[in-house]
C-alpha cells in the first residue's frame, strides 16, 4: 500500500488538464507514442470537440522514483457545474490533488470550489502553473493568486507546460514525496467507494472504485449497499490504456468490476461495494442520489419517430445513470418525453447525442425547474412542467430553487456582472478583490433564472472571462405564475412556460413578437397572445397572406422556382399544427432565445 | 421547337431588374459573333430543325443594329426551317421604337413584346426607366404604322407608395391602345438590383401583398371586361378574328413541356430529360465559346422533376395540368397517391378537378406556388 498514490486533477475548462494527463501517461510509458490521440482520457468525440471532459476517468501509471517502483492512480474529474457530485466522488477517492492554473487566465471560479472539496477532504494539494510557455503568461502574478489562495509556499508551485512537457518529471516527483499512501484496513471488511461508471456494449457496466478497506478478489460475491443488489466479481483489474484483468484488487488501490450489470441506472456514483458474506457495517459515508435539477420535454421533430426516439433513450439511458424520463403527451407536440437533466450542459450533451449517435432531430421545449406548489388544502405538488401547474385559485403559495452562485472576473465587467445578476432576481452576498484586477461576486439567485441563457450572456458581457460555479441552497417562497401562448385563441401547451409574476409581462410581449417574426404568413390572420389565466397580457398579429405565387415563369424560372418551392414543401412538412395554426419548428426553440 | 435568344445589354439598369445584362455596349458586336457560333454549337440540340417559334429576349434586344440582326438570322435560317406562320418576337424598349428602326425590325420579326410598365413619369423615372410617358403610347401607334399588328405590352403593378389611382390609369392607357397581347408582374423586390438595396438600407419599403392582391383582381376584371382571356397568371390575350387568340406561343411552349432552346449568356434550355443554362457573364461566356465550348451547367431531371415542373408552369395556365399526363410522367395514379393534398386544395377553394384536368380556381390564382408547391411529389 505504500507504493500507492491517487490523486486527481482540478482545473478550469481549457486549463490544460487533459494535455497534462496525456503527458504523464507519455512519460511513465503508460502510453507509446505511437498510441497517442491528444486529450487521451476523453472517450466521447463530443468531449474531445468542446475540450471539456463530462464523463470521469481512471487509469494506472507505474512510475519508478529513487530505486522504487510505484503504482499512480489518475482519476479524472468532470469539468462542468452539472457535475458536481461525480466530482465530490472522485476526490473522496484520493489521498491528493494537482492543482492546475492557467498561467494566461488565473484562478476561476470552478477551480476555486472544486479547490475548497478536496481540501475539505483533506487532500494534499500540489499547485501547478501551466502553459508557461505562452506569450501572454503572468506567472508572477498567477503564483500570487495561487499563494494567497492556498496559503503555499511560492518555490512548492511547480511550473509547467503539458503542451511543451515541461514540468513533468517534478511533478511525478512530488506527487510520490507530497502525496501520503492511502491507509486502510486490508484485512477488515471490504468497503469499495465506487466513483465511475464506464458503459460497454458487449459487457455490460463497467464499475469504477477506489478499494478503502479490505481486498476483492475476482469471483468474490459482492453487494452494492445502497441499492442492496447482488453480483459475482466476474472479472476485475486495473485501467490502463486498456483493461488489464487481476485475481486481485488491494486495499488502497483503484480498479474496475464487471459483473453483467446491463442498465447504468444500478451503478450510482458514492454507492460502496462490499461482500456479500463478511459485509462492512456500514457504507462509506457521502453517498446521495444524483436529482435531476432542469426538466424539458424532448420531441421528435417528425410526429413518425416516436418509437425510435424512445429507443434512443433507453440506450442513452443505459450509459447516462443522470438522465431521468418519462413518457409525456402534448397537443402541439404530440407524443414525446419529459425528461430531468442535471443542468443546462446535460441537457445539451443529451440532445447532441440523440442527433449525433441515434440520428435523431428533436424539439426541445422551454426548460424548467422543479417547484414546490403548496395547495390551499396545504398539499405539496412537484410541480417540473408548466401543464402539472394546478389551477391558480387552488394555490397557496410556490417555492422555487436557489442557488449559491459564485462568479469570477476581471474587476472592469463588475458593472456589468452585476446588472445582469440583479436583472435575474439574484441578491449580492458577498465581493472579494482576489487580486487588484480580479473579483469573486458571490449572489443568491433562483436556478430558474440560470436555466434561461444566463451562463451564455454571462460570458458575453465579460468578453468570455468570468467563470460560474454554483451550489443548490434550497426552496424559498417566489410569486410564480404559468405564462401561456394562444395561437387564435386555442393554448399551445409546448411553449407555456412558469416565469416570476414580476417578469410576465416582458415575458409575455418578447415572446409574442419573436413569435410574429417566425410564425409564417397563413390564408387567415393569426392573433398571437400571452395571458396569465384569463388574462390576456400581451397580443401581436401575423397577417393574413393574401396572395403566394410569383409574377414571372418562363423558361429560365423553372428550375429555381421548383427547387425553391420544394424547400417550402420540405419546411412545412415539419410544422406542428395547433388549431388551424402551422407551427414551424424554430418557434419552439426561439423561448430560450427571446432573452 | 423553339429557340431563344439572350441579348444581355441594356442603355441603363433598371431598379427591379435580376436579369442578366450589361451596359456597357462595346461588347456587343463580338458578342453576337459569339451568339452565332453556339447556335452552330448546339445545332444537335432540338430533336427538329423546323422552328414554331423566335424570341429575342434580354437585356434589350431592340438595341441590336440592322447588320447585327442578319447575321443572326442569317446564321438560323442557314441551319433552321422557319415553318410558315412561326411566331418572331423581340423585346423592344419605347424608346428604340422610332420609325425608322421599326421599319428595320420589321423586316425580321413580326411580334413585338414592349416593355411599357407604366404610363406615369414619375414612376418610370423611379424605376430608371430609359422612355418617358408620351413615348410608352406613342411607340405602339408607330409599331402599327410600321405593320405590326401583333403586339404585347408589359406593366408592373403593386408599386408602392404612390397614389391609389395610378394602377387604375395604367389599365385604362392601356386598355385605350386594344394590343392584342398583354404582360402583368407583381413588382418583386429582387435582392440583387437596386430596389434590393434600398430595401435593405430603409429606403424602399415593399407594398403590402393586399395591396398586389388587390390591384391582381382590378387587372383581370378590367381584362375581361375588355375581351382578353386570362390564358397564365400574368398573361393576357384578345379573341382573334375567328382563329385562336393571340396567346404568346413562344412562351406557351415553356408551360406545355416542349423542348426549347436558349442561346446566350444565362439562356436555358430543356430537351425532355435535362435542363440546362449558359454561364451568366459576357465575358466568360464569349471565351468558353472561342474555344468551342458550352459553358453550361446541366441538370438531369429526375421523375420528380418532371412531374413538379409540370405542375408549377401548367397550373398557372388556364389549361391546366393532365391528370392522365401527370399519372403517365409519374409511372402511377397521381389522384390516388396526392389525395388528401388535392381534397385539401379543393376544400381551400383554389383548385377544381374536372374532366381529367387540374385547373386553379379564380382565388387560386392568387395562390398558385402553394397550390403546385402542396401537390409536388417526391
Amino acid at each position: 500500500m505504500k507504493h500507492i498514490r491517487n490523486f486527481c486533477i482540478i482545473a478550469h475548462i481549457d486549463h490544460g488538464k487533459s494535455t497534462l494527463a496525456d503527458r504523464l501517461l507519455e512519460f511513465t510509458k503508460t502510453v507509446g507514442a505511437r498510441d497517442m490521440q491528444a486529450q487521451l482520457l476523453d472517450d466521447m468525440d463530443l468531449e474531445r470537440e468542446r475540450g471539456i471532459t463530462i464523463k470521469s476517468h481512471a487509469i494506472q501509471m507505474n512510475y519508478t522514483y529513487q530505486g522504487e517502483t510505484y503504482t499512480l492512480n489518475l482519476i479524472d474529474t468532470p469539468g462542468h457545474v452539472d457535475f458536481s457530485y461525480e466530482v465530490s466522488r472522485s476526490i473522496a477517492a484520493c489521498e491528493g490533488a494537482l492543482l492546475l492554473v492557467d498561467a494566461s487566465q488565473g484562478i476561476e471560479a470552478q477551480t476555486i470550489s472544486n479547490l475548497y472539496l478536496a481540501m475539505n477532504n483533506d487532500l494534499v494539494i500540489i499547485p501547478v502553473l501551466n502553459k508557461i510557455d505562452l506569450p501572454g503568461a503572468m506567472p508572477e502574478e498567477v503564483k500570487d493568486e495561487m499563494v494567497d489562495l492556498l496559503g503555499c509556499e511560492r518555490d512548492e508551485i511547480i511550473p509547467a507546460s503539458g503542451k511543451e512537457g515541461i514540468g513533468v518529471p517534478e511533478i511525478l516527483a512530488a506527487i510520490v514525496e507530497r502525496i501520503p499512501a492511502p491507509k486502510g484496513n486490508p484485512d477488515g471488511p471490504l468497503q469499495a467507494l465506487i466513483f465511475d461508471s464506464v458503459f460497454n456494449s458487449y459487457r455490460g457496466i463497467e464499475v469504477i472504485f477506489r478499494n478503502v478497506n479490505g481486498r476483492i478478489r475476482k469471483g468474490d460475491r459482492v453487494k452494492f449497499m445502497a441499492t442492496g443488489k447482488e453480483y459475482f466479481a466476474d472479472e476485475i483489474g486495473t485501467l490502463r490504456l486498456d483493461k488489464e484483468p487481476r485475481d486481485v484488487i488491494e486495499c488502497g488501490d483503484v480498479g474496475y468490476l464487471i459483473s453483467g450489470i446491463k442498465v447504468a441506472k444500478e451503478v450510482k456514483v458514492g454507492d460502496t461495494i462490499t461482500h456479500i458474506e463478511q459485509p462492512a457495517s456500514k457504507p462509506i459515508q457521502g453517498f446521495e442520489e444524483v436529482k435531476p435539477m432542469v426538466f424539458a420535454g424532448i420531441y421528435p421533430v417528425d410526429t413518425s419517430e416516436f418509437e425510435d426516439l424512445r429507443e434512443a433513450m433507453e440506450k442513452l439511458q443505459l450509459n447516462d445513470a443522470a438522465l431521468v424520463w418519462e413518457p409525456e403527451t402534448s397537443a402541439a407536440l404530440g407524443f414525446g418525453f419529459r425528461c430531468g437533466f442535471l443542468g443546462m450542459l446535460h441537457m445539451e450533451i443529451v440532445q447532441e447525442r440523440l442527433e449525433r449517435e441515434f440520428d435523431m432531430t428533436v424539439i426541445t421545449t422551454v426548460p424548467s425547474v422543479r417547484f414546490e406548489v403548496i395547495t390551499t388544502r396545504g398539499e405539496t405538488l412537484v410541480v417540473s412542467a408548466p401543464a402539472e401547474m394546478p389551477d391558480p385559485s387552488t394555490i397557496d403559495w410556490i417555492e422555487e430553487p436557489f442557488i449559491k452562485a459564485q462568479i469570477i472576473s476581471k474587476a472592469e465587467y463588475v458593472g456589468a456582472i452585476m446588472g445582469l445578476c440583479m436583472d435575474k432576481r439574484s441578491i449580492l452576498k458577498n465581493q472579494v478583490y482576489l487580486t487588484a484586477d480580479r473579483v469573486e461576486l458571490q449572489f443568491e439567485m433562483p436556478l430558474a433564472e440560470v436555466v434561461f441563457d444566463f451562463f451564455d450572456k454571462l460570458k458575453t458581457i465579460s468578453r468570455g472571462y468570468a467563470s460560474l460555479d454554483y451550489e443548490f441552497l434550497g426552496n424559498r417562497e417566489s410569486s410564480m405564475v404559468k405564462l401561456d401562448i394562444m395561437l387564435n385563441g386555442d393554448r399551445v401547451d409546448a411553449l407555456s412556460a412558469i416565469v416570476h409574476r414580476d417578469k410576465a409581462y416582458e415575458w409575455g410581449k418578447k415572446l409574442c413578437e419573436k413569435l410574429r417574426e417566425l410564425l409564417p404568413r397563413q390564408q387567415f390572420e393569426i392573433a398571437i397572445q400571452a395571458a396569465i389565466g384569463q388574462k390576456i397580457i400581451a397580443r401581436e398579429t401575423v397577417k393574413a397572406l393574401r396572395k403566394d405565387v410569383l409574377a414571372k415563369c418562363y423558361g429560365g424560372d423553372i428550375s429555381r422556382k421548383r427547387k425553391l418551392l420544394e424547400k417550402q414543401k420540405k419546411g412545412k412538412k415539419r410544422m406542428r399544427q395547433v388549431g388551424n395554426v402551422e407551427i414551424p419548428q424554430e418557434a419552439f426553440m426561439a423561448v430560450l432565445k427571446i432573452n | 421547337m423553339h429557340l431563344y435568344l439572350h441579348i444581355p445589354f441594356c442603355k441603363q439598369a433598371c431598379h427591379y431588374c435580376d436579369f442578366h445584362f450589361s451596359t456597357s455596349l462595346k461588347q456587343k458586336g463580338p458578342l453576337v459573333d459569339a451568339l452565332c457560333r453556339e447556335i452552330r454549337l448546339q445545332r444537335e440540340y432540338l430533336p427538329s430543325r423546323t422552328l414554331e417559334t423566335i424570341y429575342f429576349g434580354g437585356g434589350t434586344p431592340s438595341l441590336l443594329t440592322e447588320s447585327e440582326l442578319a447575321q443572326l438570322f442569317g446564321t438560323i435560317y442557314d441551319l433552321y426551317t422557319v415553318a410558315p406562320g412561326a411566331e418572331i418576337t423581340l423585346e423592344a424598349n419605347p424608346d428604340d421604337l422610332a420609325a425608322s428602326k421599326l421599319a428595320t425590325l420589321r423586316r425580321y420579326v413580326n411580334r413585338l413584346s414592349i416593355g411599357i410598365q407604366t404610363f406615369d413619369e414619375a414612376t418610370l423615372r423611379w424605376m430608371n426607366r430609359a422612355h418617358s410617358a408620351t413615348e410608352a403610347e406613342a411607340c405602339v401607334w408607330l409599331a402599327r404604322d410600321a405593320g405590326f399588328d401583333n403586339l404585347s405590352i408589359d406593366l408592373i403593378y403593386g408599386i408602392p407608395n404612390r397614389p391609389t389611382d395610378r394602377w387604375a390609369y395604367d389599365l385604362d392607357r392601356a386598355l385605350s391602345l386594344d394590343v392584342p397581347h398583354l404582360s402583368a408582374y407583381a413588382l418583386t423586390i429582387e435582392p440583387d438590383t437596386a430596389f434590393g438595396r434600398w430595401e435593405k438600407t430603409g429606403r424602399l419599403t415593399p407594398a403590402d401583398d393586399a395591396l398586389a392582391a388587390e390591384q391582381f383582381s382590378e387587372l383581370t376584371q378590367a381584362l375581361k371586361q375588355a375581351g382578353y382571356e386570362h390564358y397564365e397568371i400574368s398573361n393576357f390575350a384578345k379573341k382573334g378574328n375567328g382563329s385562336a387568340a393571340h396567346y404568346a406561343r413562344h412562351n406557351t411552349a415553356y408551360w406545355q413541356r416542349r423542348p426549347y432552346l436558349g442561346i446566350g449568356p444565362s439562356a436555358h434550355s430543356y430537351n425532355g430529360q435535362s435542363r440546362q443554362y449558359n454561364i451568366a457573364n459576357n465575358s466568360r461566356y464569349m471565351k468558353a465559346i472561342e474555344q468551342g465550348e458550352l459553358p453550361a451547367t446541366v441538370e438531369n431531371l429526375t421523375i420528380a422533376d418532371q412531374v413538379n415542373d409540370y405542375l408549377l408552369t401548367g397550373l398557372r395556365t388556364q389549361w391546366g395540368c393532365s391528370l392522365t399526363e401527370l399519372s403517365a410522367l409519374l409511372g402511377a395514379d397521381f389522384t390516388r397517391q396526392q389525395a388528401s393534398d388535392l381534397a385539401d386544395m379543393q376544400r381551400a377553394g383554389w383548385l377544381i378537378m374536372e374532366n381529367d384536368t387540374l385547373r386553379l380556381t379564380e382565388a387560386g390564382k392568387l395562390f398558385a406556388d402553394r397550390v403546385a408547391a402542396t401537390l409536388f411529389v417526391e
